[in-house]
């Protein structure tokens, strides 16, 4: 039974992030509105034919905007995973190959940060860099740095005991060379996995950075920001609070099952384990 | 166990100092006058230089850190710019709603998380148990602030139970006070709940797979004995880990929630500081919520280590 479970993991975090990554693409070429264009006369217009999820309080059209919004989600979740990922990996197969001081000195400054809410930390840091989507980007990236750090390190840490790599440098292969083809092909997989999980909570961050005016700026289409006009026209439109929401819910539990279902395709020794 | 005790509270002064220079150095080293930024761009020279040496921006950059730090252990957290009063009560009256606001969070969490958890675990890879795990995964996906707002259109505009925001305070009306956490402290719950829940299963699914427990059953106990007094204690101890963990994800969570429920809190005050541009109580209030979250961490890591002495051994090692 537990086996179809897995692959239901994979399969429904695979179509749920498939939607959405469609839907941002799809958005570069065709939306049933421009999403920043005004129309008056068709304020907070209920879900009908013309406007499937309805129209705001500008008259926009809030599935082109949901649309758009998707973009940026998915910007800024490769930008942040990509900043975490290039650094953390880079501070951490250091710290696995240098060991002794070095080591410590990286991982208890690692530590500092790792312990720091991610969200407060980007609040922080976008309200003093200035809002906007590419230091939202950042402060966000900066502290996934420890995370994906750590994760190296300690996957690096085994990975320089086995055979295989003893065997590597006894045939001469600098250590440059046993870490790019030895160490990081084999920590691929756990990488992968803590990527898409990274990616699915920066969604949810970007979304509360917008959400708070410090993230993506009006009047591009962000979900967080949808969810922080909607809350003002809540009792007389409560469609406009409710699509973004649910976009944001959809692509994070895509990205969440994604995760599960990689962890337990990539891992074997874990499918294995687990009851 | 005197020698973990010591490194681990040497770790902990070491941590704090690291965060109070990294918070202190992302505030003063960024490009531009600090003094020119809270006054804006039409103060005068007079008004910038006062106000400069007001916060001691005249001096250099370390010896305004020490001087901080003296302060700080001191207790004096500095004057606030926009409310001219002490930072440090200024803090101390917004904890009211933060501090009860992040336990009310917790114990729901608790509550709802803990029995689901066993129940899951008791009927793994039952209907059941995909119904938690399908309730924990949606937790997990809706955005604490999104619920938040869906509560307020429920339970404020629909039902008109609560109301859509505000706070009573403690010594006007108790009742009203806990009244107008109740929701957001339901909203910053849902996602613990969900991590909670799915750590609650898998600790109690591996406990329940331990020889003792095979052991208990074969003595011939009942199945509600050998859950509840044989796996449910030892299942608990990661859960409780967490559960401590956490405080600090929701002392900075409440700084979105406070938002959508326009609660004057501890998260409230920080976002509006830094529209105000009132730096000394960004620091302050930054400084005291990662020394909460540095000291609840601190607690966790120390009393596992003494009620586990296994992580003690493992401690120091790369």
């Amino acid at each position: 039974m537990t086996r179809p479970l897995r692959n239901v993991n994979l399969l429904l975090g695979g179509i749920l992030v498939l939607v959405i990554v469609a839907a941002a693409l799809l958005s570069f070429v065709y939306t049933p509105y421009d999403p920043n264009r005004m129309n008056l006369s068709g304020r907070f217009l209920p879900p009908q034919s013309s406007h499937l999820l309805g129209t705001d309080q500008y008259g926009r059209d809030i599935l082109s905007r949901v649309m758009k919004g998707a973009v940026n989600s998915i910007i800024v979740g490769w930008v942040a995973v990509g900043i975490g990922m290039g650094f953390g990996v880079l501070l951490g197969s250091l710290a696995a190959y240098w060991r002794g001081w070095r080591d410590q000195g990286i991982m208890r400054l690692v530590d500092v940060f790792y312990g720091f809410p991610a969200v407060l930390s980007a609040i922080l840091l976008t309200s003093i860099l200035g809002p906007g989507i590419v230091n939202s980007m950042l402060a966000i990236g900066i502290f996934y740095i420890p995370i994906f750090a750590r994760l190296t390190r300690g996957v690096s840490l085994s990975i320089w005991e086995r055979d295989y790599v003893t065997s590597a440098r006894a045939v001469g292969q600098s250590s440059r060379a046993i870490i790019w083809h030895t160490i990081l092909p084999n920590i691929l997989s756990p990488l992968i996995v803590q990527a898409t999980v990274q990616f699915a909570i920066a969604i949810l961050a970007e979304a509360a950075l917008s959400y708070l005016g410090l993230g993506t700026q009006p009047p591009h289409a962000s979900w967080g920001r949808m969810l922080n006009e909607a809350q003002t026209f809540m009792e007389i439109s409560p469609w406009l609070a409710i699509f973004p929401g649910l976009a944001i819910a959809v692509a994070v539990l895509g990205f969440n099952q994604l995760g599960d279902g990689l962890r337990d395709l990539l891992d074997p020794k874990l499918t294995r384990v687990r009851r | 166990m005197f020698v973990f005790l010591c490194q681990r509270i040497l770790i902990l002064i070491a941590t704090l100092l690291l965060v109070s220079g990294a918070i202190f150095i992302v505030l003063h080293v960024i490009p531009g006058d600090p003094a020119q930024l809270i006054l804006g761009i039409h103060a005068t020279p007079e008004t910038l230089h006062e106000l400069r040496h007001r916060l001691a921006l005249d001096l250099p950059l370390p010896v305004q850190y020490v001087k901080w730090i003296g302060e700080l252990v001191r207790g004096d957290l500095g004057r606030s710019i926009t409310y001219d009063i002490p930072i440090a009560s200024l803090i101390l009256s917004r904890l009211e709603v933060t501090v009860p606001l992040a336990i009310l969070s917790i114990l729901f969490a608790i509550i709802f998380s803990i029995p689901l958890g066993v129940y899951a675990a008791r009927h793994r890879n039952r209907p059941g148990d995909y119904g938690v795990m399908v309730f924990s995964q949606i937790g997990l996906a809706v955005p604490a602030f999104w619920a938040g707002i869906l509560f307020i259109l429920l339970f404020a505009v629909e039902l008109r139970w609560f109301a859509a925001g505000g706070f009573q305070p403690w010594t006007e009306t108790p009742w009203g006070a806990f009244k107008s956490l109740l929701l957001p402290a339901l909203s910053l719950g849902l996602i613990r709940a969900a991590v909670l829940t799915r750590l609650t299963r898998s600790s109690m699914l591996e406990v329940l797979g331990e020889d003792y427990i095979r052991t208990a059953r074969s003595k011939g106990l009942t199945e509600k004995m050998v859950v509840y007094k044989h796996a449910f204690r030892n299942a608990l101890i990661p859960v409780v880990t967490l559960v401590g963990l956490q405080m600090g994800e929701l002392l900075a969570g409440a700084i979105v929630i406070e938002n959508v429920f326009n609660l004057p809190g501890l998260g409230r005050l920080i976002f509006l500081a830094i529209g105000q541009r009132d730096l000394p109580v960004v620091q302050g209030g930054s400084l005291l919520i990662a020394f909460l979250i540095v000291v609840i961490n601190f607690s966790v890591d120390a009393i596992y280590g003494i009620v586990d002495p296994r992580t003690r051994a493992g401690n120091g090692r790369s």
